[in-house]
Parts: C-alpha cells; sequence; structure tokens
C-alpha cells in the first residue's frame, strides 16, 4: 500500500482551532493561517541541487506575532527555506513574499524589517562587543542607537561584557551577542536557525524567557529551528515538520502530538524521521 | 544617499576598528612595502654606481615604479582582503542580509583601501627621499595625481574581480586574490618599458590601464612631460574594467544564490 498525501486539499472549514486530518494514517495535519495576515508567505517552494530536492513545493505563513517552529532532521530542508526568506538563495520553482515583497527582487526593503540570528553566523571576532553593535547599528539607521544597545545587551544579561572582545566571550555568551544584533532593528520578522544550539539548559531558559518576552512586547512574527524538542513545544505557537523538503505535519505542538498519538513532540519528531518516507509515499508498505 | 553614506561609514569604522585592536595587522600593512623599497632602492643605488650616473633615470624609475605596483596591489587587496575577512569571521551573512547594499560594501572598501593605500605612499615617498634622495611629488609633480588615480581604479577593478571568485567558490578561491595581480604584473610594463615585450605580448599588454600609468611614468622622468593620451586611454579602459568587473560581480552573486554557496559562505 502506498500511502497517499494530498497537502492541498484542505476544505474551507480548516479552522484555527480544528486541525484538518488530511491522509489516512492521521499523519498529516493542515492548519491555515489566512494569508492576508501573513508576513511570510512562501508558496509552492522548490529547492533543487543536482540530484537532489533540498525543497520540494514546499507552503507555510507566518503570521504577525505568531512563533513558527520549522521542524525536521538534518538535510530536511529549514536552512534552505530560511535562506530564501533572507534573500539568499533563489528557489528553482514557487513564490515566497515577506512583507509582500519579493527577497529577491526587495533585500533592502524587507531587510529594514526583518532579521537573522543563527548558531552558525557570527560577528567579527576581533572587535568589542559595543564596536559590533555599534556598526550593525548604524548599518541598520538605529536611532539612540546608544540606549538600544545598552537595553539589549541588559536583557540578554551580557551588559557587563561590552568592553570584551567578541572573540574571548563564550559560545553561549556569542549566542546572546547575536541575538541582541538581530533584535537593533526591532524587527517585525525574526528567522532564528537554532539560537539556543550552543547554550546550557538554564541559559537556554533565560534566553527562550527573554524572547518570547520581547516577541509578546513587540508583536514579532519568529521562524524558530531547533533540535531540541522540549523547547519548541515551550516557545512556538505553531509547528512545521519537513521531511525531505517536503510539509509532514502542521499544527499546534498540542494537535500534533495527539494526532501522532505521543506525550511529546520529540516522539513525534522521531516518528517522523524513521518513516518520512512512507509518509511522502516514496516507500511501499 | 546619506543613509549609503552612513552605512559606508559605519563599514569604514568596522575596518578602522580592526587596527585600533591588532597591531601585526596594521604593522603588516607598512612591513611589505618597506622591506620590497629597501630592495628596489638599493638595485637602483648599485645600478647607479655601476653606471657611473649615466643610468639615473633608470634607476630612478626602479624605484617609482615599485612604489606604484605598491599602489595598484594595495588598492586591490583593500577591495578583496576586507570582503574575505567577514567570510572569515563568519560574519558576511549578517551583512549580506542587512540594509547594507554591495555597491556601499565595495565602495567602502574601496575607500578603506585608499585611505591605507595613501598612508603607504606617504610613508614610501619619505623614506626613498631620506634613504635614496628620490623625490617622488619633485619628480612627477602634477602628473602624479592623474597617475596614482587611474592606479586605484583598476585595483578596485581588480579588487572587485578577485572579490567576484570568492563569492562563486568560497574558500578555494581566496589564493587568486593574491595570485591575479602578479599575473598582470610581467604585462603591465612595471620596471621596463613597454618595447621590451614582443610584439604578441604587447598587445595584451596595451589593453591594461597599468601599462598606460608605468609608461607615462617613465615618460615624465625622461621628458619631464606625459601625454595626455596616456592619461585618456589608461582611463578609458578602466572605465571598462570596472563596469565589466561590477557586471562580473553581479553575475557570481546571482551564481552563488543560485547555489546555495551564498548563504554557506564562512561555513565551509
Amino acid at each position: 500500500m502506498i500511502i497517499r498525501t494530498d497537502r492541498y486539499s484542505a476544505t474551507k472549514k480548516d479552522s484555527m482551532d480544528a486541525p484538518k486530518l488530511l491522509c489516512e494514517n492521521h499523519f498529516m495535519l493542515i492548519q491555515p493561517v489566512p494569508q492576508d495576515h501573513a508576513s511570510v508567505i512562501a508558496k509552492n517552494l522548490c529547492k533543487n541541487y543536482p540530484g537532489t530536492k533540498a525543497l520540494d513545493h514546499l507552503s507555510f505563513t507566518l503570521s504577525q506575532g505568531e512563533i513558527l517552529g520549522l521542524l525536521g532532521p538534518n538535510g530536511a530542508g529549514k536552512t534552505t527555506a530560511i535562506h530564501i526568506l533572507l534573500g539568499l538563495l533563489t528557489p528553482t520553482s514557487g513564490e515566497v513574499s515577506v512583507f509582500g515583497l519579493s527577497p529577491l527582487k526587495n533585500r533592502q526593503k524587507i531587510s529594514q524589517r526583518l532579521n537573522f540570528s543563527s548558531a552558525y553566523v557570527q560577528l567579527p571576532s576581533n572587535l568589542k562587543v559595543s564596536e559590533n553593535l555599534l556598526i550593525f547599528s548604524k548599518i541598520y539607521g538605529v536611532k539612540k542607537f546608544k540606549q538600544k544597545i545598552d537595553t539589549l545587551l541588559e536583557l540578554f544579561d551580557i551588559a557587563d561584557l561590552k568592553n570584551r572582545i567578541t572573540g574571548a566571550l563564550s559560545s553561549g555568551e556569542k549566542t546572546r551577542l547575536n541575538l541582541c544584533k538581530a533584535l537593533l532593528n526591532d524587527p517585525v520578522v525574526l528567522l532564528l536557525d537554532e539560537p539556543t544550539a550552543s547554550l546550557d539548559p538554564e541559559m537556554a531558559d533565560t534566553v527562550r524567557k527573554t524572547l518570547k518576552k520581547i516577541q509578546k512586547e513587540k508583536n514579532i512574527g519568529i521562524l524558530y529551528t531547533s533540535h531540541n524538542m522540549p523547547e519548541v513545544e515551550e516557545i512556538c505557537d505553531r509547528v512545521l515538520f519537513i521531511h525531505e523538503g517536503r510539509t509532514i505535519a502542521e499544527g499546534t505542538p498540542e494537535a500534533i502530538m495527539k494526532n501522532f498519538e505521543t506525550n511529546t513532540l520529540e516522539q513525534v519528531f522521531i516518528k517522523i524521521v524513521r518513516s518520512g518516507d512512507l509518509i511522502l509515499g516514496k516507500k511501499n508498505v | 544617499m546619506s543613509e549609503s553614506f552612513r552605512r559606508i561609514r559605519a563599514m569604514i569604522l568596522r575596518y578602522l576598528f580592526l587596527h585600533k585592536r591588532s597591531l601585526p595587522r596594521t604593522f603588516e600593512i607598512i612591513f611589505w612595502p618597506v622591506m620590497e623599497l629597501f630592495v628596489w632602492g638599493f638595485v637602483s643605488v648599485y645600478i647607479q654606481s655601476v653606471s657611473g650616473g649615466t643610468l639615473s633615470k633608470i634607476a630612478m624609475s626602479l624605484i617609482n615604479a615599485m612604489i606604484f605596483w605598491d599602489i595598484l596591489y594595495r588598492s586591490q587587496q583593500g577591495v578583496s582582503i576586507s570582503f574575505i575577512e567577514d567570510i572569515w569571521t563568519q560574519n558576511i551573512v549578517n551583512l549580506l542580509i542587512s540594509p547594507l547594499k554591495i555597491w556601499e560594501w565595495i565602495a567602502s572598501a574601496a575607500l578603506y583601501g585608499m585611505m591605507k593605500t595613501c598612508l603607504i605612499t606617504l610613508i614610501l615617498a619619505t623614506i626613498s627621499f631620506f634613504l635614496y634622495h628620490f623625490n617622488l611629488v619633485g619628480n612627477l609633480q602634477l602628473a602624479l595625481i592623474p597617475l596614482i588615480f587611474n592606479l586605484l581604479l583598476f585595483g578596485w577593478a581588480l579588487g572587485i574581480f578577485t572579490s567576484s571568485l570568492v563569492i562563486r567558490w568560497g574558500h578555494a578561491a581566496e589564493a587568486l586574490i593574491w595570485g591575479v595581480p602578479f599575473l598582470i604584473q610581467p604585462l603591465s610594463a612595471i620596471f621596463y618599458p613597454l618595447s621590451v615585450l614582443p610584439p604578441w605580448l604587447q598587445v595584451i599588454s596595451k589593453a591594461l590601464p597599468s601599462t598606460y600609468v608605468f609608461e607615462g611614468m617613465r615618460a615624465v622622468i625622461q621628458t619631464g612631460h606625459m601625454p595626455t593620451s596616456y592619461f585618456f586611454i589608461g582611463l578609458g579602459l578602466n572605465l571598462i574594467y570596472f563596469v565589466l568587473a561590477g557586471l562580473f560581480f553581479y553575475w557570481m552573486y546571482g551564481q552563488a544564490r543560485s547555489s546555495g554557496r551564498l548563504g554557506r559562505l564562512g561555513m565551509d
């Protein structure tokens, strides 16, 4: 038997509260967000590399004030999707819009209201913390930048490191500094690629709480990738599981856990990784 | 425009902060040109002594050529190294997703390169004046301005070209940043006149703006006058190379964006 999924068979009855089950084994959920409220819209995104499909008709939306978890195993296509949103990568086909603009054609306009932080992108290690933030404040045209820098450093509890060389910071401190940089321009949309990857549990918790607080206060839409499923359960309003570039499940963490008949997202993650090909109809049962 | 100016200033500030922090980096800017000057300076002294003064103009040309070569090399490096520095420090994605425009980035690197070049030229001119009694300003006088202008332009065009290769191929293309200037060195008639080259090589040499600078420099030293055609041909070629380098950069940028290399710069 081949399990067939049809991502776009959702009906108008779909609502935010009632995730729609789409396939026989209840693996696929859809919880559409009205597109007119969405800051980010990705429609049928495909990205092909020689011999590989990094994204295969991936569609999702991110609304203002929402935290969307983009989840999946390594190589699932999470970073590819983020790079397309950032205008760093051209999709092979499909459409993407951020604030109603194409990131490929309007990178500069979009970047004023969007920011990004990743465990794999660093600020220059040979500059002081304050110097790095000063330079990016000027690049983003931040008003009252001194005050802004001090507030952010206080918020992430690294105010005492202001005059320290960035290269001398621990990886946890660097992560918090990256988040300070990502919040300098008061972004409306924030893309966070494994932001707590190098933090100890206590610091990760503090950072999550701080992020959540800022997100609520400023109504920021956050696209969040992480391999830490308890973290995702705690912070994300909605999650999107992808496997080999395709959506496998989408909904609130609770709804997804319920439909996968598991108690944790981690179990869902494992189930998806182990039977992803099956769900996508790539393997016969 | 004021926003562009602000961002360019921010980037120059970023490059200057590096010097404040790193003495070896600042020292390195001065060290190599000064060492080179010592070598060519003493070669010139030797030529002058064995020729009994009859080859003094040739000796003078050698010191001048060395200083000019350094201006060309440093202006190319100014653009390329500033660019690759952000790849080394894994900061490039932060810049690529910021409001900084590509031309603003190149402009800031070029201006920073120009600041370094001015400093080095000043140091080299001072050393040659006191050590070899060579007066750069006195010898070339007003011709110095158009000659240096054309050198800077060509250096920037080369810098944009080599940066394009790095953006497309990443670390694998880094060696070209240092190698490309040396590809044009033998063809630019730097230490010898164009007539020394075989005719078929002269054709290639005449397609390089740097050749007209070095030929012009020798003309001033020999006759006290630089044919204006040298300046205008050099300038025309520079404009062509500048536009071609810019187009090549945008093409490579597009290629890197399509292949996924752009987002992975600094991570391989």
